[in-house]
């Protein structure tokens, strides 16, 4: 966590300086930033524990202009990384100091709303909120909602394969992408789908969607958009463990029902929830889930009734059903807050972003506690309980060295869990740089290796976004099993940063 | 040189079950020497190792169901099929996921998961006699069912892979969890791949619970332009249908609209009979027939799930389109086919945005006819609209035809970024053995 200086250019960092006055051709002048001050903005995005300056930053507002770039950094074998709105939290969108950061920001038409077809195109930087705002006024929806989705672009969407509480039932980004125009890392736009769903050939629709940034650039969007449920209720529900929530969950699960959401929160995040927010959940709880239904009104009134029974008869000691709009907006607000709200009762901390099978929910949880009272530092559990995506946020004091390294290890111990339980390194935050070191916990050397095939087809010089995803980079064309070393971070390379 | 009738010892080392082929086995015309049948992944790796050694172009086979989709390959030395691979590897009722080997039947899994009520939402059509083919088949042909409108088709419920390359690599991604982001997602790449880049052996699936219970609302119309009413009338919030499929035999014929409705069954019964009223207003307003007959049955109209019933040399097409392009894309088949002096039969997801179509056998002297009217329907589909050089809003898929016809009409018409598609070919299957030519581009 240790604030990096700016590293003196090195040879590769002059050779991205040349490029600058190519893209300033291309672009113009004010969508081309070098001042290293400027650049510094750029140096991170939401996880800032991983910070480099870029050697370039460019704002273009046209796919032209970003195959154009891309062509430019291809031919000069100069690596580069693209950007949305920065709020990823693997370091997906971390830059590299030799290379060109290339920032969809003033990308941010909305092409077209289709409402017969229930299809939006859009360009990359749209915001996610953006496409529902646009869709509302013909009764849609865009289904996918990570929690940033005020900011977040709906190309970093399609680089992570953005979930959110709502993709319990409604699904994922790549649910609901039908069509990409992709500039390859060889500079040439092309489209990927054709906003059918069903476009003949291999699914390359499917493959490039959370791949990272790896296979290319997104330059437009063919959305499926939604239309808005009927009705929607939102329960909150008091238990006296989190074990009697995870059995609630289960219950719930069983008797056929498939919430839009289901959402748990630990005693230690409802107290930070509440410090922060006053978000008003039953005091003393050790758990509170958040259940929201939606569907036509009659069968919602019915699942709504079981629910409510369900949480009864697995120990719940309050339960409230938001009465209106404001009402919901109140239960989630404390959910919505935890992240930030435990920032302000610790110095610093680690979100981590594993899966488990639901049926193992109980017992990570209560090996989390054990891991959490042996390295003698708390954590925070704030997670998707409908598909066992936890959020352990591991909280720690960044000025005792101790203690960080304390917090990394009960960090990687808690996706061993994961794994261990048959789940899954990252549900929604993507692999970046911060887990890459994971991924051969996960996988295997020749899952790796064949993952990476499809990185040699789409990018065989490995400049898009290189070192993100894959520990040991494949050497496209080379037989398989000779690989070279890991790429290390320059800032870690330099001893700048610890890697985390 | 191979004796002819011996089996290579490298086969027969790699797999207890290798045989001789037979005419039966013969894909699109195309006669394979040897069949093999490995009873597990490790099994199937070390087969696909031998036939690269041996330099045996490789044919995947499920049931065989759909196994002349596509071109006729250009080589078919072996096929290794998937029929001892069976196994539920692992069905965690609670996680609502079902880990399995790929040569299990849709039918088969279907018996196991329903024991604890639940499913794979995936219904695509029976192909003749043989069934709904195997999960493997289906992953590995795209196809769907009326299902598809509310959860996907394979690639939206696979969550995790298990395949054997060319070189007999075995490779896995994904995993058991639906929510999941580590890694590429090999199975969207081989999801619709139809064994041109390996072997699929095992696949874990999303579950859903069965529905409590389900209403069909039935009704029929005279025009595609009232059929697209009674649709946009049916995927209303209010009703939120998991199918909305139409059935159109002959051009001649009404156009019959079957929606399906799931969930709890007082909620069922409400929005059906909610439903069959507007409908039946809608119906009366568009075609000034007030007698419009709007049946709520709890099966499913006979058509339903028959999909394109496909014939011995008969041919089937597949149409995906943008759903608010239905008038259109109806009303430019039945104008093509009617140049052309055919009659398809047509039916599908019309609310999904695909449909089939449907042609009987015909004599080679028909050939001709029929790619004339593949043709010139992709070229009447070929609009752009909107977005400057985005592809084309609309496709038009050759499931099955003679050869004849296939080689006269592409079956996948033009593809985009069809280049890609041959990078990752030569990436998975550098040495084309795995189902060589078959594919989009001839891939």
């Amino acid at each position: 966590m240790t604030k990096p200086t700016p590293a003196a250019p090195t040879g590769q960092d002059a050779a991205v300086a040349t490029l600058a006055p190519r893209l300033a051709d291309i672009c113009g002048q004010d969508a081309v930033i070098t001042d290293p001050m400027e650049l510094r903005t750029y140096e991170c995005d939401g996880l800032t524990a991983h910070r480099c300056s870029p050697g370039i930053v460019v704002l273009p507002q046209t796919a032209a202009q970003i195959a154009a770039i891309v062509k430019e950094c291809a031919q000069a074998r100069i690596p580069f990384v693209a950007r949305g709105s920065g709020t990823g939290l693997s370091g997906g969108a971390l830059p590299r100091a030799d290379g060109v950061l290339i920032v969809t920001a003033r990308m941010r038409q909305i092409i077209e709303i289709d409402a017969k077809s229930r299809r939006a195109v859009v360009e990359p930087g749209v915001t996610n909120l953006a496409v529902s705002k646009a869709a509302q006024p013909y009764g849609l929806f865009y289904a996918p909602d990570p929690s940033s989705q005020q900011i977040c672009s709906v190309g970093g969407n399609v680089a992570e394969n953005s979930g959110g509480a709502h993709c319990l039932k409604h699904g994922f980004t790549v649910h609901h992408v039908t069509g990409l125009e992709v500039v390859t890392p060889d500079g040439e736009l092309t489209w990927l789908g054709d906003g059918t769903g069903n476009c003949p050939g291999y699914d390359l629709l499917g493959a490039f969607t959370g791949s990272e940034g790896t296979l290319g650039i997104v330059t437009k969007i063919v959305v499926k958009l939604t239309p808005i449920p009927q009705a929607v209720t939102t329960l909150l529900a008091a238990f006296n463990s989190t074990g009697e929530g995870g059995a609630a969950v289960s219950a719930i699960i069983g008797s056929g029902i498939l919430p839009a959401a289901i959402e748990m929160m630990d005693a230690l995040s409802i107290e930070a929830a509440e410090a922060s927010v006053a978000c008003g959940y039953p005091a003393d709880a050790a758990a509170v889930l958040i259940v929201e239904l939606d569907g036509p009104q009659a069968d919602v009134e019915a699942e709504t009734a079981a629910v409510r029974q369900i949480a009864k008869d697995t120990g719940a000691f309050e339960i409230r059903e938001a009465a209106d709009a404001d009402d919901r907006a109140a239960i989630w607000r404390g959910r919505k807050a935890a992240f930030a709200a435990v920032g302000r009762i610790s110095p610093a901390y680690i979100v981590q972003d594993g899966v488990v099978p639901r049926t193992a929910l109980h017992e990570v949880l209560d090996r989390i506690s054990a891991l959490s009272a042996a390295a003698g530092l708390r954590v925070a559990n704030v997670f998707h309980a409908g598909d066992g995506n936890l959020h352990p946020l591991v909280l720690f004091d960044d000025s005792s060295p101790e203690q960080t390294a304390a917090a990394e290890e009960l960090s990687g111990a808690i996706l061993d869990e994961c794994i261990t339980h048959g789940g899954s390194i990252t549900g929604e935050h993507g692999v970046g740089v911060d887990k890459s070191k994971y991924m051969s916990r996960m996988f295997g050397a020749d899952d790796l290796d064949t993952m990476q095939l499809l990185r040699c087809a789409f990018d065989p010089a490995g400049l898009c976004n290189p070192g993100k995803i894959f520990p040991t980079p494949r050497l496209c064309g080379e037989v398989p099993g000779v690989r070279r070393e890991a790429e290390a971070h320059p800032l870690v390379a330099s001893g700048q940063i610890e890697h985390f | 040189m191979l004796a002819a009738d011996s089996i290579p010892a490298q086969l027969t080392d790699a797999c207890d079950e290798v045989r001789r082929a037979e005419p039966a086995d013969a894909v699109a015309g195309v006669q394979p020497q040897f069949v093999a049948a490995p009873a597990s992944t490790a099994q199937a790796s070390a087969v696909l190792k031998a036939a690269a050694e041996l330099g045996l172009a490789v044919i995947p086979r499920g049931s065989g169901s759909r196994l002349d989709w596509g071109r006729p390959p250009e080589r078919a030395d072996l096929i290794v099929e998937t029929t001892r691979l069976t196994r539920v590897i692992e069905h965690e009722a609670g996680d609502l996921v079902a880990s399995v080997e790929t040569g299990i039947t849709l039918e088969q899994l279907a018996s196991v998961l329903a024991g604890a009520g639940q499913r794979l939402a995936l219904d695509p059509p029976a192909n003749g006699a043989s069934g709904t083919g195997t999960v493997g088949g289906v992953l590995a042909t795209g196809v769907a069912g009326p299902l598809r409108l509310r959860y996907g088709s394979g690639r939206d419920l696979l969550i995790g892979i298990t395949i054997v390359r060319a070189d007999g690599t075995i490779a896995r991604s994904g995993g058991k969890v639906v929510k999941n982001v580590a890694g590429y997602d090999l199975g969207k790449l081989f999801a619709g791949s139809r064994g041109t880049l390996g072997l699929i052996t095992e696949a874990t699936v999303r579950l859903h619970p069965l529905p409590q219970s389900t209403a069909y609302v039935s009704t029929q119309c005279d025009s595609p332009q009232t059929c697209e009413r009674l649709l946009a009338a049916a995927v209303a919030p209010a009703v939120a249908p998991v199918a909305a499929e139409l059935s159109w035999p002959l051009a001649s014929a009404p156009i019959a609209l079957g929606i399906a409705l799931e969930g709890d069954p007082a909620g069922v019964t409400q929005r059906a009979t909610q439903l069959s009223e507007v409908l039946a207003k809608e119906a009366g307003q568009c075609d000034g027939n007030p007698r419009t007959v709007v049946s709520v049955t709890d099966s499913p109209p006979p058509w339903w799930r028959s999909g394109p019933a496909a014939q011995p040399d008969g041919t089937v097409l597949q149409l995906a389109f943008w759903p608010g392009e239905l008038v259109r894309v109806l009303t430019e088949l039945r104008s093509a086919a009617e140049r052309a002096s055919l009659d398809p039969a047509v039916g599908g997801s019309a609310a999904a945005g695909v449909l089939h179509a449907a042609l009987p056998a015909a004599s080679p002297a028909d050939a001709a006819r029929i790619a004339d009217f593949i043709t010139s329907l992709r070229g009447s589909l070929d609009w752009q609209a909107g977005s400057g050089a985005s592809p084309p809003r609309a496709s038009v898929l050759i499931q099955h035809a003679p050869a004849a016809v296939t080689e006269l009409a592409d079956p996948f018409g033009p593809v985009p970024a069809l280049h890609l598609m041959r990078a990752i070919k030569q990436q998975f299957d550098p040495a084309g053995m795995m189902s060589p030519g078959r594919f989009a581009g001839s891939l």
